[in-house]
């Protein structure tokens, strides 16, 4: 690992041609242990894609794709299970790996859904669902996460939370992330680099450089730019739910 | 005690059932129903070639439908038909050309209701080897690929991207397809083995909540049909193979019943 300065998956002017069409073209990139790359970009700017690129789900590819880990995680935008398919969550836990127990309860625990271990997983709502397949993608302690629009569906609260959870995962494991969101507030203040996708790299860096890039305005609008000013104050303390602040330690 | 010939029929079928139970399960939850009844059509194919050849029938049929498989395979990249109508290309070209070839083999006595429905009451000790010992190694290698197979039955691109090899393990699957309907085709024969897979996993479906379950149910359903099928068949004096999927299709409908009854059971 050390010799190539702890990259996971690396990706070299890649692109995707289907039926004469472009996905998407041109992208490289670059995860490296315990950091998170992140992929923003309009709807159809070729982020599952860049995804899946990554992850070899595509064959036939432009450019290279390098990756040096087989432990990995992918939470995908969309997955349906058959109905003639009798699976329960926790059968679904353990779909890639050989888990115990105690790793499926920690996993269904850590993302809130440990009531629903038994249940059906066709009979879950969307919110639970995407909660028991980031439980899964976490359960096999990874080396890389994909994940792709990983918290949809799930309510606000929620949001955050497992949002944290991510990264806190990220720091404990030291696991690199690719994570595609349109949540720009996390995207930007939890993320190491930024890729802005329109079929093709429109602009890259930190979070810093990206949001002042005229192409991130232009792709986003005015108001996607202050953003990190907003986000960015300096959280010292925490809100209790009836709304009086605790400061932290 | 493999003297009597409805010991053996017995013996044979139970052997059958062990292996058809599993993968009648991958049949249903793939949607395959079509794909195994195109690879039990072409053995007809295979079953000439062994007559034709004087070849081994399970070898040459796990030949045709494995080639077959392949041919489905490659068609489905090159051309733009969608699968059930390349499916139905295959399966009724290759019966058609299996009926021709046994035209021109006129100084062969052929039973052909005999290869379309099967025989099992002429199972010989020979049959029996085959259908346990290749059913054995079916089984073996099913558990092998077990993960990766269920794994990729329930989300391809998760398989791809969790470094499951998928496409390696579907093709695997596949000749484990070819295999179970070579070594099956003389007990129930060409036009009922796709029967045989589906009618216990489809009832197994009715009455499990989970997948090694359904398999186990549908295992055990695949028995109780050939026993039944075959006591029956004796009774009655019916086609054995007809008799058992007859049985298989009884053991469905009382599965049915079993839901409304615990449905009801639950308000």
């Amino acid at each position: 690992m050390s010799l190539n300065n702890n990259i996971l998956v690396k990706l070299e002017n890649t692109g995707v041609m289907l039926d004469n069409k472009w996905l998407v073209k041109g992208v490289s990139l670059e995860v490296k242990k315990g950091k998170i790359v992140t992929l923003i970009g309009p709807n159809g700017s070729g982020k599952s894609t860049t995804a899946k690129i990554a992850l070899g789900i595509y064959k036939n590819i432009e450019g290279k794709v390098e990756k040096f880990t087989d432990k990995i995680g992918y939470v995908p935008q969309k997955i349906s299970i058959d109905w003639t398919l009798p699976i329960r969550v926790s059968d679904f836990m353990s779909l890639t790996e050989v888990l115990t127990n105690d790793e499926i309860n920690n996993a269904l625990k850590l993302t809130g859904v440990e009531h629903l271990k038994n249940n059906d997983l066709r009979n879950l709502s969307g919110g639970e669902f995407q909660r028991v397949l980031i439980a899964r993608a976490i359960s096999k302690k990874p080396d890389l996460l994909v994940l792709d629009e990983p918290v949809q569906g799930v309510d606000f609260k929620g949001e955050l939370a497992l949002y944290e959870l991510i990264k806190e995962i990220s720091e404990k494991l030291g696991c690199g992330i690719l994570l595609i969101s349109h949540d720009l507030h996390v995207v930007m203040s939890a993320t190491d680099h930024v890729l802005c996708l329109n079929g093709h790299v429109c602009c890259s860096g930190t979070p810093h450089a990206v949001v002042k890039d005229s192409k991130y305005k232009e792709l986003f609008g005015d108001r996607a730019s202050t953003i990190l000013s907003v986000y960015e104050h300096d959280h010292d303390h925490t809100h209790s739910p009836d709304g009086t602040i605790e400061t932290k330690k | 005690m493999f003297d009597d010939f409805f010991i053996r029929a017995l013996v044979a079928g139970l052997g059958v059932a062990l292996v058809t139970g599993p993968l009648g399960c991958f049949v249903i939850w793939r949607r395959l129903s079509f794909f195994a009844g195109t690879l039990a059509h072409s053995s007809l194919l295979g079953v000439t070639l062994a007559f034709s050849f004087d070849i081994n029938i399970s070898f040459s049929v796990l030949l045709i439908s494995s080639a077959v498989a392949l041919i489905l395979l490659r068609l489905q990249k090159t051309t733009k038909l969608p699968s059930d109508a390349l499916l139905g290309l295959l399966a009724h070209s290759s019966l058609a050309i299996g009926l021709v070839v046994i035209g021109f083999l006129s100084y062969i006595r052929f039973d052909i209701m005999g290869l379309l429905f099967g025989d099992i009451l002429a199972v010989n000790k020979k049959d029996l080897l085959v259908i346990w010992v290749g059913g054995a190694i079916i089984l073996l290698v099913l558990k092998l690929i077990w993960k990766p197979l269920f794994a990729s039955t329930v989300n391809y691109e998760l398989a791809e991207a969790e470094g499951m090899k998928p496409e390696k393990t579907n093709a695997v699957f596949t000749i484990l397809m070819a295999a179970i309907i070579a070594i099956s085709i003389k007990m129930v024969g060409i036009l009922l083995i796709t029967g045989m897979l589906i009618i216990p996993a489809a009832m197994a479906r009715n009455l499990a909540n989970n997948p090694k379950q359904m398999i186990i149910i549908s295992i055990i359903g695949g028995l109780l049909a050939v026993v039944l099928g075959l006591y029956s068949s004796l009774e009655f004096n019916t086609a054995s193979g007809p008799s058992i999927i007859t049985a298989a299709l009884v053991l469905f409908i009382l599965s049915m019943f079993n839901i409304k009854k615990f449905k009801q059971l639950k308000k």
